[in-house]
């Protein structure tokens, strides 16, 4: 009974999360409120919301680095009260060692729970292979592009083999051509074993290209979630062919209606600030 | 500009220097002379005393003492610049305390210290190590407290979702980022530390590089506080260029500058 149980709780479930951070002058801020929200085992889960908004720091509450200041986070069913440690992160910002190589940043994951460093070298450099950068395990992260860099972050997380995957935005910064690419690729290591998942993004194109779902939110401060739509576009998927479909169409505009006035009313905020 | 021509201006600017200071110092001009050797002495007599130093071996004495009073006074330093900065960047209520002290501290002109460390421990090389300590100190202090202070709370918060304990985050995270930042001063604190040695042997020494400058200027021997000089110079630039090497090797996983990208 028990592990029928288990199985049915989701991997990550906000219930009901507020966020708020004390001002320099005093006030409160207010973030996000009131959200609720469950990535279920396996699943893909898109969040997609205007600038400013709040989706990174949804996301930092799902990773356990920061504590909300209402509601509660489960993570398989267990209250969350410290660093998730079943979650690997993918940072929007350079997040790599800068005086590690490729290899060694890598390899870090399992070196630092204690596998041997001949082994840990060993996984690292199969992953390096798997993100196709073979030939590149003895650059510094400065030596590789942008791409790269995400693509050594990508195989950094993945070799610890985390049961969920929180990404914030990771292909943000990389031309469109290359958010493509790191997009298949995703995909493609992600399709493996299946991993629950939840991708923080502002282009609704990846989102729904991506996921199983995308949910919407709405514009800061105390924004609130306000959709939560099923993709239910085949899988194995290729981002660039899937765009031209016309199921990926009709979605794509039933979900941008809601998210322009969202965006707009985004905009008008930060102006009168 | 190409290295050739590089070098040949570079080398074109000393010879116009020495040039002036020898026309200038030899050669009476409109009846008398522009700068008496009395007080300017002349390019000859200053190569002559530096070659009859090194023929003489007299120098390598006073070089071999100013480098081990340099070296130690940057050892020892550094050791407490690194102990102290970690302590204090983690302890930021330690840090908090002591913040008025070390601020008054490192204000303070330390050739004032000089006599103190003379009387202290002596005429020997120790008082004179100590006056380097006092300034090798508080460039590594400041910034191996910085490096630790700066480091990327995104880099911070990956090795954390990666597992690492606090241990492992001194090791892996803060200890590099407090080493880039205190090899980017190499050059700084190592030019500091021969500036204690030699300043302490000026102000009381038995052998060194100052000492030999301070018995030269006692006597009004210019040419002698001359070629200390240029012995001096010699002797910080090929000091520097070692640490150049070492700073090379150290850090290469660090961008050079010019080519950081976003």
């Amino acid at each position: 009974m028990t592990a029928t149980a288990a199985t049915n709780d989701a991997a990550v479930a906000l219930n009901g999360v507020d966020v708020a951070f004390r001002l320099a002058d005093g006030g409160v801020f207010r973030a996000v409120s009131n959200a609720t929200l469950n990535v279920a085992d396996g699943e893909f889960v898109s969040i997609v919301g205007p600038t400013g908004c709040g989706k990174s720091t949804l996301l930092n509450i799902a990773a356990g680095l920061l504590a909300p200041a209402a509601g509660s986070v489960d993570i398989f069913g267990s209250r969350l009260d410290d660093l998730n440690r079943q979650a690997g992160y993918l940072f929007q910002a350079d997040a790599l060692f800068p005086w590690k190589t490729a290899l060694e940043n890598v390899a870090i994951g399992l070196e630092i729970v204690g596998v041997p460093q001949a082994e840990a070298r060993g996984r690292a450099r199969d992953w390096l292979g798997k993100v196709g950068l073979g030939a590149f395990g003895d650059r510094y992260p400065h030596m590789l592009s942008g791409g790269q860099r995400k693509r050594v972050g990508l195989a950094q997380v993945l070799i610890r083999d985390p049961k969920i995957l929180l990404m914030d935005e990771p292909f943000g910064p990389l031309d469109a051509q290359t958010r493509q690419i790191m997009g298949n690729l995703l995909l493609e290591l992600w399709s493996a074993d299946r991993k629950a998942v939840l991708f923080v993004t502002h282009d609704l194109e990846e989102a729904i290209a991506l996921s199983d779902r995308v949910v919407i939110m709405s514009a800061g401060p105390a924004s609130r979630i306000i959709g939560d739509w099923r993709v239910t576009l085949s899988r194995p998927r290729d981002i660039a062919d899937i765009k031209l479909s016309p199921e990926f169409h009709d979605l794509h505009r039933d979900i941008w209606h809601m998210l322009k006035e969202e965006v707009v009313k985004g905009y008008a905020q930060a102006e009168g600030r | 500009m190409s290295r050739v021509s590089l070098l040949s201006l570079q080398i074109a600017v000393a010879v116009v220097f020495v040039a002036v200071w020898y026309v200038f110092t030899t050669y009476p001009v409109f009846g008398h002379i522009l700068l008496p050797p009395f007080f300017f002495s002349n390019p000859v007599d200053v190569v002559q005393q530096v070659i009859s130093w090194f023929a003489s071996g007299v120098i390598w004495k006073h070089l071999w003492v100013t480098l081990v009073e340099s070296m130690l006074a940057f050892g020892i330093g550094s050791i407490g610049g690194v102990l102290v900065g970690f302590w204090f960047a983690r302890q930021p209520r330690t840090a908090a305390v002591f913040d008025p002290y070390v601020k008054m501290a490192n204000a303070l002109p330390r050739v004032v210290l000089a006599p103190i460390f003379t009387l202290w421990l002596g005429l020997g090389i120790w008082s004179k190590v100590a006056l380097g300590v006092t300034l090798v100190f508080f460039i590594v202090f400041f910034n191996v407290y910085q490096g630790v202070k700066e480091v990327s709370p995104t880099v911070l918060a990956n090795a954390r979702m990666l597992g690492m304990k606090e241990r492992q985050l001194m090791r892996h995270v803060y200890w590099p980022s407090a080493l880039s930042w205190m090899f980017s001063s190499l050059h700084t604190s190592v030019g500091f530390a021969v500036v204690g040695a030699v300043v302490g042997e000026y102000l009381g020494a038995a052998a060194g590089l100052g000492y030999l400058i301070q018995q030269a200027e006692g006597v009004f021997d210019v040419a002698g506080v001359f070629a200390g000089m240029f012995v001096l110079a010699a002797f910080v630039i090929v000091i520097d260029m070692i640490v150049t090497v070492v700073e090379r090797r150290l850090l290469i996983w660090r961008p050079a500058v010019g080519d950081a990208k976003p």
